[in-house]
């Protein structure tokens, strides 16, 4: 990099910064705004200035620890990307307008330092972006296997009898590892009777229902019995409405009631103790 | 008043945000639980059959006025390769990928107006209506 710039940057930095500000509350919207304080966007950009004056002194393994830093931070924010990038732009710009208010630049050395200037300038954005979503992949990879975790749990409640709480949508992905942990849980607990709780289930479809009734079957064929709970009312009548035939599978509305059938298919049951 | 707004279908969790918006609208509307989850599961066939055949399309929901009736309507579109027997598919138990085959009949039930429209190659659309009473 040039050293009329990276002087004409350090030099001027905390002035750069101020216009800087201002320009970019200018751009940030509304959302922006109310997310982040006064006093937060002060000390967030400061360190945005920072950066890029760290990356000018061609320090570049500390420019990108500083930058993933920012970037894990900006995420959490909630700032797009959009405006750090935009940010990074209009810093170029200020810089670029101020040397030539000094008069640094002329028209012969105009061009080398438009070519100097992209230089340095297209790495870092393409670094930012790259960070960004590296960031944001992790946090959706991370919760994807968050997601899969709770997608199919299945709780051996008493002897014999074991329950599947589905909760949220269920997917083809979801509905595959429903029917395996079914059944490798079947066999692992020796269940005899195995519940599955659609309680939590907003929306049961066409798919939906396949599933549970290949499920329901599967579990038959290992030797048990699948019982199906916690029908809403209104899941009741969109079933009817779609005329799917759920004949073959016991049905409860609620998971206690599917609990005292199930008992009672392994012929035992709950009594009170007399004092 | 004219009021819709879209989702495109390209992914399977598209199919959960078509769902999304029909509750919403449906809620805002004035739906009961019932007329709500009927409205939903309707979208969840639509947008899976698009999911499912033509891969890609989208689902808009509009609120229709019509008299002093209110009432939602569902619009599915797509470019895939459309249906060769119409009457076919509105038959109970008929699947050409191994499902139940209550899809469409049964959007036909959950809903008050059907209307579908599809040409072999082209792509399919279909309008589903129900008027809150």
């Amino acid at each position: 990099m040039d050293n009329l710039v990276y002087n004409y940057i350090k030099e001027n930095q905390a002035e750069i910064l101020v216009k800087w500000m201002d320009r970019m509350k200018e751009k940030a919207d509304e959302r922006l705004i109310k997310q982040v304080s006064d006093h937060m966007f002060t000390r967030t950009s400061n360190e945005f200035i920072d950066m890029i004056v760290t990356n000018v002194e061609r320090n570049h393994d500390e420019f990108i620890a500083k930058l993933s830093d920012f970037a894990e931070k900006v995420v959490r924010l909630g700032w797009p990307l959009t405006f750090v990038s935009e940010g990074l732009r209009e810093f170029n710009w200020l810089v670029f307008e101020g040397m030539k208010e000094d008069g640094l630049i002329t028209p012969e050395n105009q061009m080398d330092i438009v070519y100097d200037f992209d230089k340095w300038s297209t790495p870092m954005s393409n670094e930012i972006v790259h960070i960004y979503s590296q960031t944001w992949e992790r946090t959706v990879s991370l919760q994807k296997i968050a997601l899969q975790e709770l997608s199919a749990p299945l709780i051996p409640v008493l002897e014999k009898i074991t329950v599947m709480p589905l909760v949220g949508t269920i997917d083809t992905e979801r509905a595959k590892q429903i029917m395996e942990n079914l059944l490798t849980g079947v066999v692992k607990h020796r269940s005899e009777v195995v519940l599955i709780d659609i309680t939590g289930v907003p929306v049961v479809d066409t798919m939906v229902a396949h599933h549970i009734i290949q499920a329901a079957e599967a579990v038959r064929l290992v030797g048990a019995k699948c019982m199906l709970c916690g029908i809403r009312p209104e899941i009741a009548q969109t079933i009817v409405n779609l005329g799917i035939n759920l004949n073959e599978i016991i049905t409860k509305n609620s998971l206690r009631k599917g609990i005292e059938a199930a008992l009672e298919i392994t012929n035992r049951k709950i009594v009170e103790v007399e004092e | 008043m004219e009021f819709q707004s879209c989702v495109k279908i390209i992914n399977e969790w598209d199919i959960v945000a078509a769902r999304q918006l029909g509750r919403n609208v449906a809620k805002e509307l004035g739906f009961g639980s019932v007329d709500q989850a009927r409205i939903t599961t309707a979208i969840s066939e639509l947008a899976r059959n698009i999911y499912l055949y033509a891969g890609q399309g989208k689902v808009c929901i509009e609120k229709v006025y019509e008299g002093n009736k209110a009432g939602l309507k569902i619009i599915a579109t797509d470019e895939g390769p459309g249906i060769q027997d119409i009457r076919k598919v509105m038959e109970d138990g008929y699947t050409t990928s191994g499902g139940l085959g209550a899809g469409l009949p049964g959007v036909k039930r959950l809903m008050d107006e059907f209307d579908i429209d599809s040409v072999p190659g082209k792509g399919t659309d279909i309008k589903a209506t129900k008027w809150l009473r």
